[in-house]
């Protein structure tokens, strides 16, 4: 199976392209292709799986621009155990988020639209992660790009959503930009993009110490501009505008973590330099307590979700950056099943209340107690509470942080704090106290309802497979050999100390649902809530200053356009326009002024032929 | 077998040149100026003949022995017969379009 693991890609391609061509006018029958490609593609995700934990490695390439002197660009898929974990991770959780997404879009105007999109993101990510080289790569991380735009552009015809849709375009396309440049940095010194042929170079010492901190810093730009780092993380909260199915699929799950996977990816060549390295680290675990602090204060359930994300994403890519790739690895994997658990547990209630304002909610516990159980769940998960699987891999994180850097280690121990307030402030208010606002009285549907139940079995248990307990057979499986994992008793000791200070923290201001604590704690400090409210003026940075910047270029090359270079092509334009039209007054039709006109050449041909002749006789 | 009655005055080549000039040019003249188109017609073709005449005022002079510029004429008779039945049939098919032949009145194709 290994060898055509291409397919598992090729399956929801499929589905995409029979929805596009017939299939949307039946949306039943477009919702249930997306779901059984990508179920047959879990399927054979696991078996894939199974052979690479054998010892199986796959990589196939072909030929696509022959570039002469032995120079070339290839694309190709490998799968390794990286691909293998992403690949099943990548599936399964698309797959409960398409069986979520039945219900919570039924009846909607673009049902077919969306599952189209669906499919051709969930193609898109699984190319992503098959890709063996840079440029194969690169391709995919453009169509998730362009997967995404169409996804937060779901309900176009809300500006806020098609706005939300065209930032996180362009800001992506900001990092993506430097990714690219990276690409044809590496290419320029070491002659091949494939990750093989890059990691055999680095180790070798083909490629110059400071060339390969400058060409992987680039690549990370890509990972800053997809995994929402800072200072590109603004698209991400506004990213929420899109249907919640989105949000956890894509902005949680999935394609924000492609920078962490990119990172991890090109680990071997990282590995080379101390400076990439520490600046990975640094922009990481700077972006993980940056986000965790704007989640404090919003009142969107989507966006403290999306914050929490943004940080847990600078988690990884910490983690990354301090050589711990397996801890940052084994945390994407277990963030993806519980942050998606979380996501859908906000779309459970969006659906119920047909809003996201926190303080529009309260009391959901009685309604929605299958959601309430989940979200509390999840979010003792994500904020690393033994024995639950955010346990694992955040110890494993803040160990590697403790080990190195104490810098970063108090960083990601404040993140912790965080986590839990503002995870727990958001159950708190959602679920506790009493109801603030209307709800719907229809019961929530089977399709919603049961990948939430999924869903909590690996936010459970999935830390397990990465614990000394069992022998650490996810980090022995990544590494290709035997890895044992150490629990750090003093390190897990504070964090989960910390983590229950932020819990009873959240409790003792937002207990039983006391949203009128946020107002008072906003007035008590004043400064600092404006601060967090106003994301730290970033978006207002980027929009009175870079924005202004590069609309004034804009500005100045449109005046140019129009004023020269158009002036002087239609210059040309109308000095032909004018010449033709003195000159078609010569086109009389009289049969006889052109007999006239023959004649009068034929004088002049006649005399000047005779006038060396006459010139002579004289 | 030189002629019986030799001529008083011998036609030279200048006599068939002059005469060739004043047919064109008496042609030419009608081609540019008259108005009706079957007027212009036969102007050409006495053009045609003033060309033809002095193609054999000329081959009698140079070449006496060969027939060349005699055989030119005969080409130009046959062209200017086709060249006539092409243009008559232009002409009605002007007349039977515009109910005229006069040719200023056939000016659609101006700029």
């Amino acid at each position: 199976m290994s060898n055509n693991a291409w397919l598992i890609a090729a399956l929801p391609l499929g589905a995409f392209a029979l929805i596009a061509l017939g299939a949307r006018r039946s949306p039943a029958l477009s919702a249930w292709l997306t779901i059984l490609a990508i179920g047959l593609g879990g399927a054979l995700s696991l078996q894939v799986l199974r052979e690479i934990a054998a010892g199986a490695r796959i990589e196939q390439s072909m030929e696509w621009l022959p570039l002469g002197h032995g120079l070339g660009l290839t694309v190709g898929f490998q799968v390794d155990p990286l691909t293998a974990i992403m690949l099943v991770v990548v599936t399964s959780v698309s797959l409960l988020v398409q069986i979520y997404s039945l219900g919570y879009m039924h009846g909607d105007n673009g049902y077919s639209r969306y599952y189209a999109a669906m499919s051709l993101f969930t193609f898109s990510m699984l190319g992503l992660v098959l890709a063996n080289s840079l440029l194969t790569m690169y391709i995919f991380w453009e169509l998730v790009g362009l997967c995404s735009y169409l996804l937060i552009g779901h309900w176009h015809e809300r500006p806020e959503a098609s706005a939300a849709a065209k930032k996180a375009f362009i800001v992506t396309r900001l990092g993506d930009f430097g990714f690219l440049l990276g690409i044809l940095f590496l290419y320029w010194h070491a002659g091949t993009l494939e990750f093989r042929g890059l990691e055999e170079a680095a180790a070798a010492g083909r490629i110059p110490a400071a060339a390969l901190t400058v060409g992987m810093l680039l690549v990370f730009c890509g990972a800053v501009g997809k995994s929402a780092q800072f200072p590109l993380h603004v698209w991400l909260p506004d990213a929420m505008e899109g249907p919640t199915p989105v949000s956890a699929l894509i902005h949680a799950a999935t394609m924000v973590v492609a920078g962490v996977y990119l990172m991890a990816r090109t680990f071997p060549l990282l590995e080379h330099s101390a400076t990439a390295m520490m600046v990975v680290a640094v922009v990481g675990g700077f972006t993980a307590i940056f986000a965790a602090s704007m989640g404090i204060v919003a009142n969107d359930i989507k966006r403290v979700l999306a914050y929490s994300t943004v940080s847990q994403l600078g988690y990884m890519i910490m983690a990354i950056g301090l050589g711990a790739m397996s801890a940052g690895m084994f945390h994407l994997f277990n963030h993806a099943f519980f942050k998606a658990l979380l996501f859908l547990c906000a779309g459970s209630l969006i659906h119920l209340m047909d809003t996201n304002d926190l303080s529009a909610m309260g009391g959901l516990r009685r309604q929605r107690p299958i959601t309430f159980i989940a979200t509390t769940i999840a979010a003792l998960s994500l904020a690393g509470i033994f024995p639950l699987s955010g346990f694992w891999s955040k110890d494993e994180i803040l160990a590697a942080a403790a080990s190195t850097n104490p810098l970063l280690f108090a960083a990601a121990l404040a993140t912790v704090f965080l986590t839990a307030t503002y995870m727990f402030r958001l159950i708190f208010l959602a679920f506790l106290g009493n109801p603030r606002g209307q709800t719907h009285d229809h019961p929530e549907p089977l399709s919603m309802t049961i990948p939430l139940l999924v869903l909590i079995v690996p936010s459970v248990a999935s830390g397990l497979l990465g614990t000394a307990l069992f022998g650490n057979p996810f980090g022995s499986f990544l590494e290709g050999r035997a890895v044992t994992a150490e629990v750090n008793l003093p390190v897990a000791g504070i964090s989960t100390a910390v983590a229950l200070a932020g819990i009873l923290l959240a409790w003792v201001l937002y207990g039983d649902g006391r949203v009128e604590a946020s107002a008072r704690l906003a007035a008590r400090f004043q400064p600092v809530h404006t601060l967090l409210v106003n994301r730290y003026y970033m978006d207002h940075l980027y929009n009175g200053f870079v924005a202004r910047i590069v609309l004034g270029f804009g500005w100045l090359s449109n005046r140019i356009d129009l004023s020269l270079i158009d002036a002087f092509v239609n210059g040309i334009g109308s000095t032909t326009i004018s010449a033709a039209t003195s000159m078609r007054r010569m086109q009389s039709g009289q049969l006889q002024a052109y007999a006239w006109a023959f004649f009068a050449g034929t004088v002049a041909l006649a005399v000047v032929a005779a006038l060396p002749l006459l010139m002579g006789t004289r | 077998m030189p002629p019986a009655f030799p001529p008083l005055y011998p036609i030279t080549l200048q006599h068939g040149l002059i005469l060739g000039a004043a047919l064109f040019s008496i042609g030419l003249a009608g081609a540019l100026t008259k108005r009706n188109s079957i007027v212009i017609l036969m102007a050409i073709e006495v053009m045609l003949n003033g060309v033809n005449v002095t193609f054999v005022a000329f081959a009698r002079q140079l070449e006496p022995a060969v027939l060349t510029g005699q055989v030119f004429a005969l080409f130009i008779i046959t062209v200017a017969a086709a060249e006539a039945a092409v243009g008559l049939a232009l002409i009605i098919a002007i007349y039977h379009l515009r109910h005229s032949v006069q040719i200023d009145e056939a000016n659609e194709l101006q700029g």
